[in-house]
């Protein structure tokens, strides 16, 4: 591109590019102030709660100390060597129900949006039902399945067993597997269909007169086109299947090796007034967390800013923010998209 | 993400939010420093009159409590106390007490705690000692009264109290033609006679709370006290180590393995038993006497008996006590106001009111006398029998951990997983390192 062209607007431009930086920076403001406010603010606090223990007991008064004292990285050694068993019983547990119940909400996920995105009487109301276990909240969910695997409920009823699925160890694993993949396999469903339905049939119909057999249609059109979708709903998942709390503290119970995980952990420090420790240990959380989410997306190649595939390129538009200001001379459509390109790539070159 | 952070940065967070300023937050000048400080012991001041609030977990007796209230109200017009009510769940109750004190907030005034949250509370001083020779009379049952002293100071008014006592299935033992078994040896006995009988092979013997939680704390040192054993000395030393000790686990275990104690019990709490004892599934179960007017209603007097727990090898059962204690608020603005209605809240009229309408064990010896009572509720004697021998969990300040640990060594010994040495020895270890 000739910057000849643009060189009597140079300073012009850069007169705007300057107002619309700040403008930038005005309309971006809130959503810092905010973001600061609820999570970069409590996260340092956190950071720094962890250094400190918890108040010892005055021998002389019997009264718990004013002063939390200082104990450096103490909080995080002890995870990993006094308290070494339990967390690595909780890191397991997590990881496990991360992973079991993503893998199989995924499988689930996608048969339900294939049998949604067909085409058939009373599709609406199919999908409303498969709706109903995701707008259960959690905690009632919780207790609803507490009762089927109570034992005298309806598991041990079907089954014709008498199988004691809390104080157990695997059955109390399998019993937040399956009351997990119950509740959110329909996110995944959902998520799923929204991206079939924007795969265009002529693609398909191509496909059949290609000769593809279902399967293959399935695998080369379907599975490629949802992909961006899917991968946002499963990252979404692992996410929350990771900090999963509620369903196995209701359903099996707090302190219950079987199915502890990590956030249970620290709500049980917190609880018994270990700030520092509760708060290392939700670090440790935040960090496995975040961990994983880059991973996932790096290895995925999931694309956040954007649900719908995109062709090529790789390199995104950005949209200027002076589009937003009445603009002082009006530009012909085709003229504002060139000069969008300009500024672009005259920014990236600065 | 809130759930991910600790709850006091997170209260301080939420206060930055509202107040816009993170600075504030940042000074780590310790801000939860209660006001007086050590000298707070000896020179509460009982001043300030006004509007105060009473706070306790959730009333499930149909606005009495509010009723009562409502007559101190009427006593009492320029000062009012409000009825707050917390979570059912003692759990809950106990994290919104904390966060209360933590934020050094005046909303709460009088509060119910539990006894064993007594020593908790008064080491952190968020309730204030309380006047024991306003308060104490001759008619308070000793072992209830020791519930509220920490460091022989009184941080909590007994108000109501609970001992576990023992129901029996009348019904079942007249069929089989056997006695109220009074030994633990008569109650197995007992068991085998009835599943001896046609239609009861395989009924339950005897139940009690065995899930992993504060049932589990209660049942399960009830047979660690009984024969002879104990957790700590008056010194606080952990002394759970001894013969004694490990033979009462082994009794309990023992009765897990020969079938005595019924497997399901390892995921009962209260209401599982109750559940299984009125359904015939169960012949003797040990349990609070809250139990006897839901038995009332669904067996009928004819079906049921309330008996004293058994001996054991000749030691007379020792009993876990229960009940709640009135803290008052440091961070109280009425003193004067709460005190008072600490006093009117456990007068005699106050108990009585209490156990008629909510059927709340009193904290009044003579109650447990009255002929008039005693025809209203027959297990009062046993009850009474029951608090005498009573024992009160462990007084630590950390008794979340102590009980937490307490569960953990044991639960896996009545599973048959660990041996009752093993399991003695891990709690040893464990309550030791809290120590």
């Amino acid at each position: 591109m000739s910057t000849n062209i643009y060189v009597p607007d140079v300073n012009r431009r850069s007169k705007a590019s300057r107002a619309q930086s700040r403008l930038a920076w005005l309309l971006i403001t809130p959503t810092i102030i905010v973001l600061t406010i609820v999570i970069i603010v409590p996260v340092f606090q956190s950071l720094q709660q962890s250094l400190y223990g918890k108040p010892g007991l005055d021998p002389e008064t019997g009264f718990v100390s004013d002063v939390e004292p200082f104990v450096g990285l103490d909080n995080y050694t002890s995870i990993f060597t006094d308290a070494g068993s339990r967390f690595w019983t909780a890191a397991w547990n997590t990881t496990l129900f991360g992973v079991v119940t993503v893998v199989l909400e995924t499988i689930l996920g996608v048969a339900m949006a294939l049998i949604m995105h067909r085409a058939m009487r009373g599709r609406g109301f199919v999908r409303a039902a498969i709706l109903v276990p995701w707008a259960i909240p959690t905690a009632v969910s919780a207790i609803l399945w507490g009762w089927i695997f109570n034992q005298n409920g309806v598991a041990n009823a079907i089954l014709g067993q008498h199988i004691m699925w809390a104080s157990g160890n695997a059955s109390a694993k399998l019993a937040i597997i399956i009351a997990d993949v119950w509740k959110t396999a329909p996110y995944i469903g959902l998520l799923t269909l929204a991206g079939l339905q924007v795969i265009p049939d002529e693609v398909y119909e191509a496909a059949k007169i290609d000769g593809a057999n279902a399967w293959k249609r399935f695998t080369k059109i379907t599975l490629p086109l949802v992909k961006p979708a899917l991968v946002v709903a499963v990252l979404f998942r692992a996410l929350d299947a990771l900090r999963m709390f509620d369903l196995p503290y209701i359903l099996i119970g707090p302190r219950k090796n079987s199915v502890e995980t990590i956030s249970m952990l620290v709500q049980d420090e917190a609880s018994n007034l270990r700030y520092g420790s509760a708060a290392a240990y939700a670090l440790i959380l935040f960090l496995y967390v975040f961990i994983f989410a880059f991973a996932f997306t790096r290895i995925t190649h999931a694309d956040l800013g954007a649900t719908a595939p995109r062709s090529g390129g790789g390199r995104r538009r950005k949209l200027p923010a002076t589009v937003f200001l009445p603009q002082g001379r009006p530009a012909a459509v085709g003229a504002t998209s060139d000069n969008t390109i300009a500024r672009t790539s005259e920014r990236s070159k600065s | 993400m809130s759930s991910n952070l600790p709850r006091r940065r997170f209260i301080q967070g939420s206060a930055v939010i509202a107040a816009l300023s993170a600075a504030a937050a940042c000074s780590r000048g310790d801000s939860n420093n209660p006001g007086g400080g050590a000298s707070a012991v000896s020179t509460a001041d009982f001043t300030g009159t006004g509007p105060i609030t009473w706070v306790q977990g959730k009333d499930n007796s149909d606005g009495k409590v509010q009723e009562r209230i409502d007559q101190w109200n009427e006593l009492y017009p320029d000062e009012k106390v409000t009825l707050i009510e917390l979570s059912s769940e003692a759990d809950q109750q106990r994290q919104s007490l904390i966060n209360n004190a933590q934020t050094q907030s005046d909303a709460y005034d009088v509060i119910s705690i539990d006894n064993v949250w007594v020593a908790e509370f008064a080491a952190n001083q968020w309730v204030v000692p309380l006047p024991a020779d306003e308060l104490k009379n001759d008619d308070i049952i000793e072992s209830v009264w020791e519930t509220g002293l920490y460091r022989d100071v009184l941080y909590g008014m007994p108000f109501a109290t609970d001992s576990s006592i023992m129901f029996y299935r009348k019904d079942f033992l007249q069929e089989a033609g056997v006695e109220v078994p009074t030994t633990w040896d008569e109650v197995k006995s007992a068991i085998d006679a009835v599943r001896a009988l046609p239609g009861h092979e395989n009924i339950g013997g005897f139940g009690g709370q065995f899930a992993k939680y504060e049932g589990l704390t209660c049942c399960a040192s009830e047979f660690i006290n009984t024969a002879g054993g104990s957790f700590y000395d008056d010194e606080g030393n952990v002394t759970i180590n001894s013969p004694e000790a490990i033979a009462g686990l082994q009794i309990l275990i023992d009765g897990f393995k020969d079938g005595y104690i019924p497997a399901e019990s390892l995921e009962w709490k209260e209401e599982d038993g109750r559940n299984a004892f009125e359904a015939g599934n169960l012949l003797f179960y040990r349990q609070w006497p809250y139990q006897y007017a839901n038995n009332l209603a669904a067996l009928g007097e004819e079906k049921f008996g309330v008996a004293a727990l058994p001996t054991i090898d000749g030691k007379a059962f020792v009993p876990t006590l229960g009940g709640h204690n009135c803290g008052i608020s440091t961070y109280s603005k009425n003193k004067a106001t709460a005190l008072k209605f600490v006093q009117w809240w456990t007068s005699q009229e106050s108990e009585q009111y209490a156990l008629e309408t909510q059927t709340l064990a009193p904290i009044l010896g003579s109650l447990y006398e009255d002929s008039e009572m005693l025809e209203k509720f027959p297990y009062l004697p046993t009850l009474r029998e029951s608090l005498d021998s009573a024992q009160g969990r462990p007084k630590a300040v950390a008794y979340g951990d102590v009980t937490a640990a307490i569960q953990d060594a044991l639960y896996p010994a009545v599973q048959q997983q660990a041996t009752a040495e093993e399991a003695i020895s891990n709690l040893e270890t464990s309550l030791k390192a809290l120590a």
